[in-house]
């Protein structure tokens, strides 16, 4: 299968600050790839700069067959790219369901006029919208809060309302910046089903995550960043057992008595 | 069983209605219909902050300049090039459009506070140009303006009230049709993109909304609905000067959207509501307007942040759940 996404030697410097440098790697359609590495390797610099939050330095990002590295944001949503943010981003003056409403933008066809005095055309967009927010918000479990604001809502919950906001964008490729954080383990593994089911429907799935035994469940693939750069790539079991990721994260040199283990 | 229920709009609209119905039976004297009619166009004149800070979160202290664009286009057009009043109502609602594209467009690519300052200085200007074109405007002491003809066709009509209850009437219709327009657009896709803007620029991009565009797309309806209301006060008053364009009354709009609770049409017109009387109530308000306006902002920005009636709203709710 060709590769939805393809990052090439991508970079960015925050001043004399190399962040992320020379960093490739490829992404397939209904695949997980988890993104891992101790804080501040640069994951989610690399998630802002391939969502075009950030305009990469060097390197170019390759979307659906297309250049899409000088693209906007808004523009990348257009093509079917959608994330979820490591610091919330909620619209917390919203409900639940309108923070996922929100998310359906796309799908709406928007005229000022009819959305100003209320015609035909808005009503029957909202009603579909709703519809389709109602349903994604029971699919993260959510359903029963749908009509709470959301800035009242409890951390792990407003992490899933950002997966079912992203979704509402229909996206080919979603970015998801550490869900299980703050969620209890049930909830960790509620998240990690709809990850699974979700990729399973087609949708390409980049994941940055600490749950390291999530992540080992999870992906088809893994590619580990250090200081900004990429270290090691391969299958869950290839790089757990790689000894240079190993040093990476619990800071011990080659050789030393470690094992695998360290990782789960 | 909510559909039996009508809409949390037409909830608003209602109560709004009846507030206007009924609010004459208690007025001691036909000045109360003055100040009324002040309220609805200031009103007018907020909701469309509403739409701006409110919903979008952007800011602007020079609409007062819009304000007085509306109301010179009806002291202007009619004397000057003889148009009907009605068309130059309108001509002036598009031209504050026009000219809000055009000052926001460069401006709102950018984030932060520019458009605060743009507006600052878009506002000063507009009223240097009222004062010192006077071969147009009549300078600093303003001009007349002509009559828009609602009580010789209120006449016509066989019904008998007087001016100032006519222009009640009138201006609360409008307030309607003002208030109806903000609560269609609230819940409407273009209304959800604006609101989400508000609360988080970079999420908003990342579901596809073109982030320039609708802020854009903010600050010319709220130009649009500063222009009419100004349009409305100058045929309402028949007379302008250069005063409604000033530094001043900009902050007075924004006072009166915050006070009330920017973020809601309801808010914006207990805002507007509460300003317009004070200066009547108290005569010490006249004397020290800028001062007492100063203090109403820094103690709604310290006290009560989200304005009046969010924060009665809060209050009560906490109350009911320490009471049960």
């Amino acid at each position: 299968m060709t590769a939805l996404l393809s990052v090439q030697s991508l970079g960015i410097r925050f001043g004399a600050v190399r962040a992320v440098n020379d960093v490739s790697f490829s992404a397939k359609p209904g695949e997980v790839l988890s993104i891992i590495g101790p804080n501040g390797a640069g994951k989610t610099t690399l998630f802002n700069m391939i969502s075009g939050v950030y305009q990469p330095s060097q390197g170019r990002i390759r979307f659906d067959g297309a250049d899409v590295t000088e693209l906007l944001p808004h523009q990348l949503a257009e093509r079917g790219l959608s994330r979820t943010f490591q610091n919330l981003q909620i619209f917390h003056q919203m409900t639940a369901l309108e923070n996922v409403m929100a998310g359906r933008h796309l799908m709406e066809r928007r005229g000022i006029l009819s959305d100003l005095f209320g015609l035909s055309t808005t009503r029957r967009h909202n009603r579909e919208t709703k519809q389709a927010a109602e349903a994604l918000l029971e699919r993260v479990g959510l359903a029963d809060i749908a009509h709470r604001e959301a800035g009242g809502l409890s951390y792990g919950m407003l992490k899933r309302l950002e997966i079912a906001r992203a979704l509402a964008c229909l996206p080919q490729l979603l970015l998801l910046d550490e869900p299980a954080a703050g969620c209890n383990p049930v909830e960790t593994e509620e998240v990690e089903g709809l990850i699974a089911q979700i990729a399973h429907e087609g949708v390409g799935i980049l994941l940055v995550e600490h749950d390291m035994k999530m992540v080992m469940r999870i992906s088809s693939h893994i590619v580990v960043l250090d200081h900004g750069e990429k270290l090691a790539e391969g299958r869950p079991e290839e790089v757990r057992g790689n000894p240079r990721v190993l040093a990476a994260y619990l800071g011990v040199t080659e050789g030393e008595e470690e094992t695998a283990d360290a990782l789960d | 069983m909510d559909r039996f229920l009508p809409s949390p709009t037409a909830r608003i609209l209602l109560a709004l209605l009846a507030i206007l119905a009924l609010a004459p039976l208690v007025f001691p004297s036909t000045f109360y219909y003055r100040i009324f009619t002040l309220i609805s166009i200031n009103a007018i004149v907020v909701i469309g902050l509403v739409i701006l800070l409110g919903y979008a979160g952007q800011i602007s202290l020079g609409h007062a300049g819009f304000v007085g664009l509306g109301a010179y286009a009806n002291a202007i057009g009619p004397t000057h090039l003889g148009l009907p009043p009605l068309l130059a109502l309108v001509l002036g609602a598009a031209l504050s459009a026009a000219l809000a594209w055009l000052v926001g467009r460069p401006i709102l690519k950018l984030r932060g506070l520019y458009l605060a300052v743009v507006t600052l200085g878009f506002g000063i200007l507009v009223q240097m140009v009222l004062v010192n074109e006077s071969w147009l405007t009549g300078g600093p002491d303003g001009m007349a303006v002509e009559d828009l003809g609602l009580v010789s066709l209120v006449k016509a009509l066989g019904l008998k009230m007087k001016t100032a209850q006519v222009w009640y009437v009138f201006s609360g219709l409008m307030l309607l049709l003002a208030a109806w327009v903000a609560l269609n657009l609230r819940d409407s896709p273009t209304g959800r993109a604006l609101r989400s803007l508000h609360d988080s620029e970079v999420a908003a991009r990342t579901v596809g909304i073109n982030v320039a565009r609708y802020k854009l797309i903010a600050f010319v309806l709220s130009a649009v609905f500063a222009s009419v209301g100004g349009s409305l006060l100058a045929l309402f008053n028949r007379f302008v000067t250069p005063d409604v364009a000033g530094f001043i009354h900009s902050v007075e709009l924004v006072t009166m959207s915050v006070l009330g609770g920017a973020a809601s049409v309801l808010g914006g017109i207990a805002g507007a509501a509460l300003l317009t009387t004070l200066p009547q109530a108290l005569t010490v308000f006249h004397d020290f307007e800028t001062v007492i306006l100063g203090l109403i902002m820094m103690g709604v920005a310290i006290f009560m942040p989200d304005g009046l009636l969010p924060n009665l709203a809060n209050r009560a709710k906490r109350t009911r759940r320490t009471n049960r």
